[in-house]
């Protein structure tokens, strides 16, 4: 495929992650405002972290005063489910070459969804859609942020924009899942953490909690079929 | 700097995580592994909604219900439409009018 007709067939194949992407990072860029952060940051973490949830999590981490070690165990939890989307593409990438290290850089949840299935396999086509995508979501976080600094109505509440977030994708997977004991774990463990621990202390047991549940009712599955 | 060496860190753990199955499980990916990547995500999700609303009181004025009232609004956009953008703008001006209407 001419690179032209990879850029082009990229382009439209992106628009619909336009608008999400805009949108969700135009709010990302207004909270990290409304923390203290300017556009310098909300370029610098849309352009290398790259990950829509871990960026409004990140917000809270960065204003909160976490330390390291909560901030690496808080990205890890949140983003483990990069590991899985990357082993699928193992072998869809395997030949893309020098576009590779970008390709596998940039596989958000979005750019995996457009190409996980995609009937068309070229490289360059794929490294475009890729670049789009997250051309987008660089160009709403600057927005928001440049937006947020003149904005002269009130913005409070704004903030629940990242719980939607999360409850859209809560409700997305329970459609589309049939199993819904691991979405359930994940509400339980945390529920309980927090009622024993409270609100400033519980995040990280939670993780640990459900990893070690999901880990030991794992042979459930293999008898369940 | 402080938020700078969180922000390296919070980059630097994303890429270990999106290069880290391109780099180890060349061909065969353990079973453990995998299990993991398809039920982590939804858990987690879980988790992040809770851990969204953890300082919401319910107990007293206004009793939560902002949160209570978009949140479920966003489901059931969610289940209409199936459109995330959809349900997160219009479950964030529910909650915006909500705490002005409520307060």
């Amino acid at each position: 495929m001419k690179k032209s007709e990879a850029i082009k067939k990229a382009f439209i194949r992106s628009v619909p992650v336009m608008a999400g992407y805009i949108v969700l990072g135009m709010g990302f860029g207004i909270l990290l405002r409304n923390a203290g952060y300017g556009v310098l940051w909300a370029f610098a973490m849309s352009t290398f972290i790259y990950a829509g949830s871990m960026q409004y999590v990140g917000i809270n981490l960065i204003s909160g005063g976490a330390s390291v070690i909560t901030t690496v165990l808080t990205t890890i939890m949140v983003n483990a489910r990069h590991l899985f989307y990357s082993i699928s593409m193992i072998d869809k990438y395997k030949n893309a070459g020098k576009y590779k290290p970008y390709m596998i850089f940039a596989l958000t949840d979005e750019t995996y969804s457009l190409l996980c299935e995609d009937k068309e396999t070229d490289n360059g086509y794929r490294f475009f859609v890729s670049l789009f995508n997250h051309s987008y979501w660089v160009i709403g976080s600057v927005l928001g942020s440049l937006l947020g600094a003149v904005l002269s109505f009130s913005t409070a509440g704004i903030e629940f924009s990242m719980t939607a977030l999360f409850i859209a994708s809560f409700t997305e997977q329970w459609i589309t899942t049939k199993d819904h004991v691991p979405a359930l774990t994940g509400l339980l463990c945390t529920l309980v953490c927090l009622a024993l621990l409270g609100a400033g202390n519980f995040l990280i047991p939670s993780m640990l909690l459900i990893t070690l549940v999901l880990t030991l009712i794992k042979g459930r599955e293999g008898r369940a079929k | 700097m402080r938020e700078a060496v969180l922000v390296s860190a919070m980059a630097l753990v994303t890429i270990a995580l999106r290069f880290l199955p391109f780099l180890v499980f060349g061909k065969k990916t353990p079973a453990y592994i995998s299990y993991l990547g398809r039920v982590l995500p939804q858990a987690i999700i879980g988790l992040l909604v809770i851990y969204c609303l953890k300082d919401v009181s319910f107990l007293s004025h206004p009793f939560g219900i902002p949160e209570l009232a978009a949140g479920a609004s966003v489901v059931a956009l969610q289940v209409w439409k199936r459109n995330p953008v959809i349900s997160i703008l219009a479950g964030t001006v529910i909650y915006m009018i909500l705490i002005r209407a409520i307060a």
